[in-house]
């Protein structure tokens, strides 16, 4: 069993009780509501005639279906009817609501660090798999299921089995135009996409620790993608520098500081005790991408696409499958690989700095002829952020549709899908087959400047080959 | 702890199996995306595994919820890490009210098998080798009747019982029908008061 890491302190302070069940009764500090998961849930409340205990710790947004194109009322078909019933359920309730008309909407794992709901030593949850980002800041960053939603808004509580604790390391320095997301990628790829499960992910290491939040959040989103429901990085002066910014903490320095004492007591102890350890040289690594239908089938952009055969027993028939579908070789190489769409958006890569990583890459040259791309914000206060510095205009300039802010073709439940067997360089987090609205449809996932890179040349590039152009506002 | 909610205990689950195969079922495949745009989930059954089972056009293909003889099923058979993926819960929503009482496989991912839970439906693991054995019997015996005892954690079907596996925590919520856990924790309400007032970030009373 763990003990003395930031999971153990974090859970040990919300715990209520023991359930007869085993499971322990955890507090939540924070539930993030969005307009897909949430109206069953409030449905069964009212069914049994109970009221949501904890407004004033829950906040509303709409990604998972919001249009990102027009958004005049009413929206098209089912949107409408969920936006409505969210509108209907936290007025009625009285929460906080991040409604696009606030300019403040956008994807929940945008959202919630970006004003400061998410800090330090909470637990959260969302009816969401990719709550985990929020681990970014320390917190403890559940997804649960409809029943689960059901029994927060009702009772402010969760019940939970606690998990141990794998440390992974990541030591070095990241070379040139490898990202957080390659990171994560290769931590997927080597421990597999089960790898996780039963596990919750401490994020370590130098490599870690000298990423932006931004960084942080795309490591941790991912850690559902391993398996493990929680990833998390213990907060540090980066951490700080972020909240103190924020709209929770900027007119209020008291409440900060009283605060970052309670952050700072939360985080791992240097002889805390893990479960597990494992260490990955982050210099080695090189931009990854997936030739499969699973995050897990990744490879560095120059490595050969692996043949069935050589990989363990239980992997082949999965990778066979992802080959036939994905339409590659094993033996050849991903670069090269022809793309219709270019996807840059999603909890995983749709904030600043992943923006302007890939302004740089676009700046001055043109989207390819054969390739549709858009550049979708995580929120619209990113939109606005990047409108500020010009971004949108690069984008618009090479030929990217510049859209609103939402989960968009992370999952193809707006307009926003792929079309027939068309292949998308995506900066989102999952490679399933008909994830992005097409059965046929192919995804190789990459960092946002890879993708950057493929809209471009209308195929999987490595980027590292194609100059870089200075962004003005950098 | 039954209350008024009238919780079930859920100690054993019989009935004739339907083998799903393949490792890796993630939960676009058990019910793909765009049927989540449904406010309930009233007649979402039907869509179970869609778009394996149909073609563009709609028409059906081979796929075992497809088949006449598995029809009545409530006995889901899977391979290894099945449900991964996406959270949500129309997956085993929609499997429950396709009519699948309980899951059988190697491995479920976590969330997956918590979602079964919560609607009261037991993932139970056994050994990859048993697991093909016991697909392969109700291939061939889609009218035999498997028996999943929850409580003593076997599964008997024709003259074999597997010694299979049930999780603790769910064994125990399903046998002593606690897996209602909203009715349960809310009997709390007062403890989760004091341990919210406990915690730095919770602004007290008035000055929120
Ligand atoms: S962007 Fe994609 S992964 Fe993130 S919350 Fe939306 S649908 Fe989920």
């Amino acid at each position: 069993m763990s003990r003395g890491t930031l999971y153990d302190k974090v859970w040990d302070r919300h715990t209520v009780t023991r359930l007869p069940t085993g499971q322990d009764q955890l507090f939540v500090g924070l539930h993030l509501v969005h307009e897909v998961t949430s109206p069953q849930a409030f449905g069964m409340l009212r069914e049994r005639d109970m009221e949501v205990a904890y407004p004033e710790r829950t906040h509303a947004t709409v990604d998972h279906i919001v249009p990102t194109g027009d958004r005049s009322r009413p929206f098209e078909g089912a949107a409408e009817e969920m936006m409505s019933h969210l509108e209907e359920n936290v007025r009625e309730a009285g929460i906080d609501f991040s409604h696009p008309d606030t300019g403040d909407q956008g994807i929940v794992h945008v959202i919630g660090p970006e004003q400061g709901l998410t800090q330090p030593g909470m637990t959260i949850v969302c009816g969401d798999s990719h709550t985990s980002t929020h681990g970014a800041f320390g917190a403890l960053a559940f997804g649960i299921g409809t029943s689960q939603i059901r029994d927060v808004l009702a009772t402010g509580t969760i019940a939970m089995e606690k998990q141990k604790v794998r440390r992974i390391r990541v030591t070095g320095e990241l070379g040139e135009a490898v990202e957080a997301k390659d990171v994560i990628l290769e931590i997927i790829r080597r421990l597999g996409t089960d790898g996780g499960v039963g596990y919750v992910y401490e994020y370590a290491g130098e490599a870690i620790e000298s990423l932006d939040m931004e960084g942080r959040m795309s490591i941790c989103n991912m850690s559902i993608e391993g398996g493990a429901r929680a990833g998390y990085i213990n907060p540090d002066e980066t951490t700080y520098e972020w909240l103190e910014d924020t709209d929770a903490f900027a007119d209020d320095p008291e409440r900060f500081a009283e605060l970052k004492s309670y952050w700072e007591s939360i985080t791992s102890d240097d002889d805390a005790e893990y479960d597990d350890e494992v260490v990955i040289d982050g210099s080695e690594l090189e931009p990854v991408v997936t030739w499969g239908t699973t995050p897990g089938q990744g490879i560095g952009i120059s490595e050969e696409i692996p043949h069935p055969e050589d990989l363990p027993e239980d992997k082949q028939d999965t990778a066979r499958h992802a080959q036939e579908h994905m339409r590659v070789e094993p033996g050849d190489t991903m670069k090269g690989y022809p793309i219709d769409v270019a996807f840059l958006g999603s909890c995983t890569n749709a904030r600043m700095p992943d923006l302007r990583n890939a302004a740089r890459v676009v700046a001055g040259r043109e989207v390819h002829d054969d390739v549709r791309a858009m550049v979708v914000p995580g929120s619209q206060r990113v939109k606005a952020a990047a409108e500020a510095e010009g971004l949108d205009e690069i984008f618009r300039e090479a030929g990217f549709d510049w859209r609103d802010a939402g989960c968009s073709m992370c999952l193809g439940m707006n307009e926003d899908q792929l079309e027939g067997d068309e292949a998308s360089a995506s900066s989102s987090n999952r490679n399933f087959v008909g994830r992005q609205g097409s059965k046929e449809g192919r995804t190789v996932l990459m960092n946002p400047k890879m993708v950057a890179a493929a809209a471009i040349e209308g195929e999987v590039t490595d980027v590292r080959d194609l100059p870089e152009t200075e962004v003005s506002a950098q | 702890m039954s209350d008024d909610n009238g919780v079930e205990t859920v100690e054993r689950a019989s009935g004739t199996g339907v083998p799903v195969r393949g490792n890796d079922i993630d939960t676009d495949q058990i019910i793909p995306a765009r049927f989540l745009k449904v406010v309930t989930f009233d007649g979402i059954g039907q869509f179970a595994f869609h778009d394996v089972r149909f073609d563009d056009d709609d028409n059906p293909k081979d796929h075992p919820f497809n088949e006449d003889r598995f029809r009545d099923a409530s006995i889901l058979v899977v391979n290894a890490n099945f449900g991964c993926g996406s959270s949500r819960e129309h997956a085993p929503q929609a499997l429950k009210r396709w009519g699948i009482d309980a899951v059988v496989g190697e491995s479920f991912a976590e969330i997956f098998a918590g979602n079964c839970l919560a609607l009261g439906v037991p993932t139970v693991t056994a050994s990859a080798e048993e697991i093909e054995a016991l697909q392969d019997f109700v291939d061939e015996n889609p009218d035999a009747e498997i028996d999943v005892d929850v409580a003593d954690e076997t599964v008997t079907y024709g003259d074999t019982k597997i010694d299979a596996n049930v999780d603790d925590a769910q064994r125990k919520a399903l046998v002593e029908g606690v897996w209602d856990t909203t009715a349960l924790m809310k009997s709390n309400a007062e403890a989760v008061a004091e341990t919210a007032a406990s915690l730095p970030y919770i602004e007290s009373e008035g000055d929120a």
